[in-house]
């Protein structure tokens, strides 16, 4: 497939030489001089110099094709926000993943329209989660556009759902359970797996039904 | 009558002053202090510190309820990205938002945002000035 890169830093720079790799055509948008000179000795003409925000320089990068896919990972969010916005609604590329680099600027993209992107702050945040069992609840994966979560929660002694089948729990609204883990083994739940201490316990949830979920399954802290 | 000017620079401290001296009730917001001295000794409308992105700082201006805001920072993609905010999320009157690079600034006004490119005026007063003074074309003969 065709797919524009707009930022030639270390994600840009990685995710076109990955996409490269995998046999895809790529154009990479660098505006910093010196950042281009050093990418041009690697990648030849996949890169070209320009502001990506600007429209001639997009349309030059091929935008009217249009691509399939649309990177929008400078350091910059309004500069993200904007390339993505101009890819998607100027030229209906399909597809487009913006970074934010600052979390706080989600709910813009959200509100602009642009519901796929990335956010390093928000997954290292996650990583630390799941390094911290004792918050008892792990986002595991965010589904923007579908409004769904998967969650990992780890079941304690104290748990009042701890011995209980699972058929017998009252779960909030809009989640399900998917899987118990435990001694090294995934067994998917139906109403009769009985819900241990030291399961972790996969689940799926609708919107903002996570902390609910936690609640249900480890208690009122 | 309320205003709200997001940028308070040459154009933004300008629109302020003078929407003050009309009568509206004006806050600035600019993340730079040296701004408010843009604005002349004792301003006595309101300033906020802060960033135009950041909600919490356009919420403290009075944004919600304001009959105008007005988005001047120094960076086109910041102020097309505030006023489309500005304008899907809070109940203003008017937003006008200025973009200096003509292309962005008509694509954005083709999508129902009020843009000014002062780029765009300024090229068409030059053409028609230099337009205005030159010879009468010759009738060819």
């Amino acid at each position: 497939m065709y797919v524009v890169v707009a930022g030639g830093g270390k994600v840009g720079s990685n995710s076109t030489r990955s996409l490269v790799e995998m046999g895809h055509e790529v154009t990479m948008i660098e505006q910093r001089p010196d950042r281009f000179a050093l990418l041009e000795e690697e990648f030849g003409p996949v890169v070209m110099r320009g502001d990506a925000t600007e429209i001639s320089v997009l349309e030059r990068a091929g935008i009217a094709r249009p691509p399939e896919l649309l990177l929008a990972v400078t350091g910059d969010d309004e500069d993200n926000l904007v390339i993505a916005q101009i890819g998607k609604e100027g030229y209906g590329v399909p597809k487009a993943i913006a970074r934010v680099n600052d979390p706080r600027n989600q709910t813009h993209f959200k509100l602009l329209g642009i519901k796929q992107t990335v956010c390093a702050t928000t997954s290292i945040l996650g990583l630390v989660e799941h390094e911290l069992p004792e918050h008892g609840l792990v986002r595991l994966l965010q589904l923007q556009e579908e409004g769904l979560e998967i969650v990992e929660v780890q079941i304690v002694p104290s748990s009042p759902v701890a011995g209980l089948r699972a058929g017998g729990v009252r779960l909030p609204e809009g989640s399900r359970l998917i899987s118990v883990f435990r001694h090294g083994r995934t067994e998917l739940v139906d109403d009769k797996t009985v819900i241990r201490p030291g399961d972790q316990v996969l689940a799926i949830v609708q919107n903002d039904a996570a902390l609910d979920l936690r609640k249900a399954l480890l208690g009122a802290k | 009558m309320k205003a709200v000017v997001i940028g308070c620079g040459r154009v933004g401290s300008s629109v302020a002053k003078a929407l003050h001296a009309e009568g509206w009730e004006v806050t600035a917001v600019d993340e730079n202090e040296d701004a408010l001295m843009r604005l002349g000794p004792n301003w006595p409308g309101g300033f906020v510190l802060g960033h135009g992105m950041d909600t919490s700082v356009l919420e403290r201006s009075g944004v919600d309820g304001a009959d105008a805001a007005i988005v001047a920072t120094d960076g086109d993609n910041t102020n097309v990205v505030i006023g489309q905010v500005l304008q899907k999320r809070y109940d203003i009157g008017t937003v006008v938002v200025r973009v200096l690079d003509p292309a962005r600034a008509k694509f954005y006004a083709e999508r129902g945002l009020n843009t000014v490119c002062p780029t765009q005026i300024a090229i068409s007063l030059v053409l028609e000035t230099v337009q205005a003074h030159a010879p009468a074309p010759t009738e060819a003969s």
